[in-house]
């Protein structure tokens, strides 16, 4: 079902994207950067999808765009903040960092730092002796669990 | 007549799912034995009503029934039977009793195989299913109703979106649903064990089952969807970190989670307390992806849901049972003293980082999945959050877990060291560095698949070296093969499935060097793409079933010689009035050969070629894990009732794995 609703959503633009030759650049490098930086950007009338994966017409110009900063020998960096000044945030895949989104980009710390806490918290409290290896006992007790199902 | 049954069977089952949630937890609690035994029967009973409510929508579908409203919204005579019992869950509606119906089946197997369980905690794991059950067939039957009529009936259905006509899309939805549904039981045995306050071994192993069998089942549907999306959408994708897509892969890093630490729980009775939370999580996590699927959130933050009655209806069951769960868990957990002491550099040492590296990115994919919808709705800011952003924030959190999971088998329980470890590892280590630099010197500097290929390798040979180590290999090579059969099959299951991983790796990084190119050719023209020449001979009309399709003959050749033909086609399905691309694949298992018919003109036709490496191995390694879940559920000593192999197991002691 939610590939089904994934699929009915991507259907809504035909099948697939860059499908005209003619728009692509002569240079296969300046053409692999394009389609590099197409890929950080979001086809804006479309659902989450970048303007290399949309056919829309909005798709279209955006790429056709990226291209001839490309060829005109823009950085990166300058033809993703040329559409950023045009679009604003929304057009770019990877939010940029701001106030806004710094609980986003520091999602990875804070739950790994959370789940560490919480590990040696619950350790302290514990304060149990270091332990030794198994003892015979607890041997014995393994290989009855592993016995009986 | 048969719609109507079937609406009566749904009604019948409500009330046994009632029946069985009121006296399994009233039996239990005050221990009367007579109405505990009422229990299991009443689980059965829900099955075969919800059973019979499904077969009859399954034969409204097969039989075309045009005066049935989902019928007619998505079904037509002409298509194919495969597709005509697949598109019953192939909406909104048939797709909420599919999942209705397997969680029946979990009531019955868990009714069925589960009378070596205490029977107390039979009944509330049954009542806490029931409940759970009756939760959404009353959802089906107040919003979502499969069997409404129209009248007067129309000539014929709308027909199934043509994208969806494909096998691989029939087997998807039920294959996700065992996961999710499968996730349900291992929360009913979580609130079971909340409500009596006791988790031990027995619990453990009790869970540890149905969290392998719900995780290989997710695994295969992700697996299957994936491929689906690669070669039917046509753009060569897997993967596009679509909220739909993140909404499955949450219970599954939430379950895989969960499958480890189960093990802490059956082997060493610790962790007991961070096991039940795990088993709350990955059906929250199931139960929430439900949500934001069907309410519509996600499509647009502004229209609260595509239907408002549904979207609140599954948001209000969704508070009920997660909000439940979890503040039993706070009232609770305290109750469950923590036992099993253990070193930080230990396996249960291991399995804590394990746990604690899967669920850092399962909190990375939600809040990627949500802040969108956080900052508009809190912050007032439009932000879009795609693969760039899951790509880059969750390899610091894969890295050092595709590095600790070769370690942490060669991990002792209790208490170990780190350095005998890793000096098994040394030739692993070894390999995966030249994997790396081979990469590095045919492909040039990327980082990316480099730092793929080394994790491939490194998984994949680590798993083989636990093998090694386990049957003896290099110490008694002679005795290794009787060894390697009398290994229980866990060992051969946990191998598998970390091997799994390393191939899928394997493919995602292969997949880095992909290429493509995009051309107009005339027939007899050719284009050359990583050392393919491929010509277009031709584009002919074709006829199918219920389409008509331009198809193209593509001759591939390799240094002049003829390495196979290929046939890419667009379908034209004029009762949807839609087009579809046919991509023509071939695979030589290092690569596929990967060519999309575009539109014809100029007298010629657009052609798009991808060379994709090693792009099968994803979905095989996929399979592998899967099977390696399967494996460890065979292992005697996870099968739950089997009174007669517990005979034999203490006549034949098991390995200690």
């Amino acid at each position: 079902m939610r590939r089904l609703l994934l699929a009915l959503l991507l259907v809504a633009g035909p099948a697939f994207a860059l499908s005209d030759p003619a728009e692509q650049l002569p240079d296969a490098a300046q053409e692999q950067r394009a389609r590099v930086l197409g890929r950080e950007l979001r086809c804006l009338v479309c659902q989450n999808q970048s303007i290399e994966d949309s056919d829309a017409e909005l798709a279209r110009d955006l790429r056709r765009i990226v291209r001839e900063q490309v060829a005109a020998g823009r950085s990166d960096t300058q033809v993703l903040d040329y559409l950023h000044a045009r679009y604003g945030d929304f057009v770019l895949l990877r939010p940029p960092f701001t106030a806004g989104t710094a609980l986003l980009w520091a999602t990875p710390v804070l739950a790994l730092g959370a789940g560490a806490l919480l590990v040696l918290g619950l350790r302290r409290r514990r304060a149990a002796p270091v332990p030794q290896a198994l003892t015979p006992a607890e041997q014995a007790r393994l290989a009855e669990l592993d016995r009986t199902p | 007549m048969i719609p109507e049954l079937g609406h009566f069977a749904l009604g019948l089952a409500l009330a046994l799912a009632l029946a069985m949630a009121g006296f399994g937890l009233v039996g239990a609690h005050r221990g009367q034995a007579r109405l505990m035994g009422l229990v299991p029967p009443l689980a059965m009973g829900v099955l075969l009503a919800v059973g019979a409510s499904f077969l009859c929508l399954v034969a409204s579908f097969v039989a075309n029934d045009t005066t049935v409203s989902a019928v007619v919204a998505n079904s037509h005579s002409l298509k194919p039977l495969l597709y005509k019992v697949s598109g019953t869950w192939g909406n909104h509606e048939g797709s909420m009793l599919l999942w209705v119906l397997i969680l029946a089946l979990c009531c019955g197997a868990v009714a069925g195989f589960g009378r070596n369980l205490p029977s107390a905690l039979q009944a509330r794991v049954l009542a806490v299913l029931g409940l759970i059950a009756a939760g959404f067939l009353a959802f089906i039957i107040g919003t979502s109703d499969p069997f409404k009529r129209v009248w007067p009936p129309a000539m014929d259905g709308n027909g199934l979106n043509p994208i969806l006509q494909d096998p691989g899309l029939a087997f998807h939805p039920p294959l996700l649903y065992l996961g999710y549904v499968g996730f349900a039981v291992t929360f009913a045995f979580a609130v079971a064990a909340l409500i009596e306050g006791r988790v031990d071994a027995a619990w453990g192993r009790w869970v540890r089952p149905w969290a392998l069998a719900a995780w290989s089942f997710l695994t295969l549907g992700i697996g299957l969807g994936s491929w689906w999306a690669y070669y039917e959408l046509g753009w060569g994708g897997y993967w596009f970190w679509d909220p739909v897509e993140n909404a499955s892969l949450l219970p599954w890093l939430a379950g895989c989670a969960l499958l480890h630490s189960a093990i802490v729980v059956e082997k060493r009775e610790a962790l007991k307390t961070w096991t039940v939370f795990l088993a709350l999580l990955a059906f929250a996590l199931s139960l929430l992806g439900t949500f934001l699927v069907r309410s519509g959130v996600l499509n647009s933050v502004h229209a609260f849901a595509s239907d408002p009655a549904r979207g609140v209806f599954i948001l209000g069951l969704l508070m009920l049972y997660v909000g439940g769960g979890f503040a039993l868990f706070a009232w609770r957990a305290q109750a469950m003293a923590p036992t099993g002491v253990f070193a930080p550099v230990s396996r249960e040492g291991a399995l804590v980082l394990n746990n604690l590296l899967l669920c850092s990115v399962a909190a990375v994919v939600l809040v990627g999945t949500l802040y969108p919808m956080f900052a508009d709705l809190v912050l007032g800011q439009k932000i879009s959050v795609g693969p760039p952003f899951f790509n880059t924030a969750t390899l610091p959190l894969a890295v050092p877990l595709v590095g600790a999971m070769a370690i942490g088998p060669f991990m002792p329980w209790k208490r170990a060291r780190l350095w005998p470890a890793l000096q098994k590892l040394w030739w692993v280590a070894l390999a995966a560095l030249a994997a790396a630099l081979l990469c590095l010197a045919l492909e040039g500097v990327r980082v990316g698949p480099a730092l793929g290929f080394f994790a491939a390798i490194w998984l994949i040979m680590g798993a083989k070296a636990d093998f090694a180590q386990r049957i003896g290999l290099f110490s008694r090579p002679r005795a290794a093969f009787g060894r390697a059969l009398a290994l229980p099959r866990a060992a051969w299951g946990s191998a598998m499935a970390h091997g799994g991983l390393g191939v899928t790796i394997l493919g995602l990084a292969g997949m880095g060097l992909a290429v493509d190119r995009l051309a107009l050719l005339k027939p007899g023209e050719s284009v050359e793409l990583a050392g393919y020449e491929y010509r277009l001979d031709g584009v002919v009309d074709a006829e199918g079933a219920n389409f008509a399709a331009r198809r193209a003959t593509v001759q591939v050749l390799r240094h002049g010689r003829a390495v196979v033909t290929l046939h890419p086609e667009k379908r034209s399905f004029a009762l949807a009035r839609m087009t579809t691309s046919e991509a023509a694949i071939h695979t030589t298992w290092l690569e596929d050969l990967y060519v999309v018919l575009g539109e014809e003109r100029e007298g010629g036709v657009v052609l798009r070629i991808h060379d994709n490496p090693l792009a099968p191995w994803i979905w095989l390694g996929a399979g592998l894990m899967a099977l390696g879940g399967g494996l460890s559920l065979s292992d005697r000593r996870t099968r739950v009732a089997a009174p007669a192999a517990k005979a034999t197991a203490l006549k034949n002691p098991a390995v200690q794995a």
